[in-house]
């Protein structure tokens, strides 16, 4: 145990070890508290169970075989990630991707968010023993989840993306599968609005817990609906919109309180604010290619590769030496469901990229996590911890 | 700081004080984001002027990390680097600083009286690359194992080494 949990200043306390592997950590997250009764006094965090050297791991793949590693960081929006990515070496190449693929990306971006929101309310209210609302939400989760097994073959580690595009076109009759799915969620968001919000008892365990200060949040790096519950509107999406997302209706949705209670309230607004954006975005899905027409980013049509000369060889050139991006370094930043993901990527003009970093929301985040609990009861931290929702995947990367 | 340099900063930013003008070593601009390399003596006067200024705001440290050059395409001043991302909200700017360090001596001042969430950010740039942060009240590894040997991404450290752990699980002989 190499983080050492520095004894308080007397032996008064107890020490108490959550974790690495506890149900209401949601992830391999490890947790020591000293406890005054049952009063936090003193917490210290331990990461990294879930490492795997993300970065080190990009630099010996080509740019397009990154992408299923990106589908592990917060694998609860698996597509936002892909999104993220590609949008960070496409900025390095310098092109803009077409329309048709920014309208789709969108539409599967704010999809992702609302099944994270899902995941994140759902799981929460579970910790604190409203297990109703769980199975709403989850229900609706897999009917989105059954809408990227059309798209893609893949529920949860999708790999959606290609640069310069998409992995696939949207199969027939997917625009109208879509737009039942997204009817049907108000209901059930209306369902577990009516179960939770003016809920005496989810009141009583999340107003007031876990609080953060507007200032604080931003000493921490807070990014996302948990900086947003504390009042300040900043969203990537209004801030430095990409992909026409200042083009839809749609508000940034904040609460002043900073608390449990806040964030579940944001994050439920914003459920209602995404399926705004996709219902906009279904309604007008411009026509044309969806990947740029480039061969030595994308892949060349089939009918080409098999019957010509350069087809063929645009195809070897790209499966066996990859994208070769000119030299330099970009960041490009995304609004994931937790916050800023931010991608920063090097180039050395070779088929593999120099170096990725992974700006996650998550670790930010987290850092903040005893300063928010300390004062508090163990319950309420568990409460404070589903509300951040922390992804072992994105923390540790 | 050349002329150039100091037009592109000022896209960005008022005009720094005579004092901080020198601690900036030059301005890049490449696809739209501008980054400035500042010397490491001046990091920290620099960075506090950009958090406090009422003009300039920076009031979010979105990220920082570290790079390692050395089979780099291009010529680096120094082997590794530091990369700070600052951001005002308010204003909706962003700033990218660099910082390089020498091969020798990856040392520099910690900034985690400055900003809260770079105590975790140098304890990474510690535990993956080596980078020293003066000050650092707890700079131990963050995301390796403690008994972990070298600074994985480093570009020197191969990409396929495997470490043993030497103390035993428990589980172990089962």
């Amino acid at each position: 145990m190499h983080t050492t949990l520095t004894p308080p200043e007397s032996s008064k306390y107890m020490r108490l070890n959550l974790g690495p592997s506890h149900p209401a950590t949601h992830g391999t997250l490890r947790i020591f508290v000293a406890l005054e009764g049952e009063v936090i006094r003193d917490m210290k965090l331990e990461i990294g169970y879930l490492h795997r050297c993300f970065e080190k791991m990009a630099e010996t793949h080509t740019w397009n075989q990154v992408i299923p590693f990106t589908d592990r960081l917060n694998y609860v929006s698996a597509m936002m990630n892909n999104v993220g990515y590609v949008m960070a070496v496409e900025k390095l190449l310098g092109i803009e991707v077409t329309k048709r693929c920014q309208r789709i990306r969108v539409i599967l971006s704010e999809l992702s968010r609302i099944i994270d929101h899902l995941v994140c309310i759902g799981a929460n209210a579970v910790d604190l023993g409203a297990l109703t609302c769980f199975w709403y939400f989850f229900r609706e989760r897999e009917n989105v989840y059954d809408l990227f097994e059309a798209l893609c073959g893949a529920r949860l580690t999708t790999s959606v993306t290609r640069v310069g595009g998409m992995y696939k076109d949207l199969p027939e009759g997917w625009v109208e599968w879509c737009r039942r799915v997204v009817n049907n969620l108000p209901r059930t968001l209306d369902d577990v609005d009516t179960l939770l919000t003016a809920n005496r008892i989810w009141i009583d365990r999340t107003k007031g817990v876990g609080p953060i200060s507007k200032e604080n949040a931003l000493e921490y790096g807070f990014t996302g609906p948990c900086l947003r519950a504390t009042g300040i509107p900043y969203d990537i999406r209004k801030a430095m919109p990409y992909y026409d997302y200042d083009k839809f209706s749609w508000n940034v949705v904040t609460e002043s309180e900073g608390d449990t209670y806040a964030r579940y309230l944001v994050r439920m607004g914003e459920m209602r604010e995404s399926l705004k954006i996709i219902q906009q975005a279904l309604d007008d899905i411009p026509g044309g290619p969806v990947n740029v027409d480039d061969w030595s980013i994308c892949l060349p049509p089939k009918d080409q590769v098999y019957n010509s000369i350069e087809g063929l060889m645009a195809h070897f050139k790209l499966i066996m030496h990859g994208i070769r991006p000119p030299s330099g370094e970009v960041y490009a930043c995304t609004e994931a469901a937790n916050g800023e993901l931010g991608f920063h990527v090097t180039s050395d003009n070779q088929g593999r990229p120099y170096r990725v970093r992974v700006r996650p929301p998550c670790f930010a985040i987290y850092q903040a996590f005893p300063e928010m609990c300390i004062g508090q009861t163990v319950s309420d931290a568990v409460a404070t911890l589903g509300s951040l929702n922390i992804v072992a995947g994105e923390l540790d990367r | 700081m050349l002329e150039t340099d100091t037009k592109l900063l000022a896209n960005l930013l008022p005009p720094l004080p005579k004092d901080l003008q020198t601690h900036v070593v030059s301005v890049e601009e490449f696809r739209g984001e501008i980054t400035a390399t500042v010397r490491k003596e001046g990091l920290r006067s620099l960075i506090t002027f950009l958090k406090e200024d009422p003009h300039c705001r920076f009031d979010v440290m979105m990220d920082l990390f570290a790079m390692d050059y050395q089979n780099y395409n291009q010529e680096t001043p120094e082997r590794f680097a530091l990369v700070y991302y600052l951001v005002s909200l308010l204003q909706n700017r962003r700033l990218r600083l660099k910082v390089f360090l020498s091969e020798e001596n990856p040392r520099v001042d910690s900034i985690h009286d400055l900003y809260k969430a770079a105590n975790w950010f140098e304890r990474e740039a510690w535990d993956l690359f080596g980078i020293q942060f003066e000050g650092h009240p707890n700079l131990v590894r963050i995301l390796c194992h403690s008994e972990f040997e070298g600074h994985p991404l480093r570009k020197d450290y191969p990409s396929d080494k495997y470490q043993r752990l030497k103390t035993t699980a428990p589980s172990e002989g089962l």
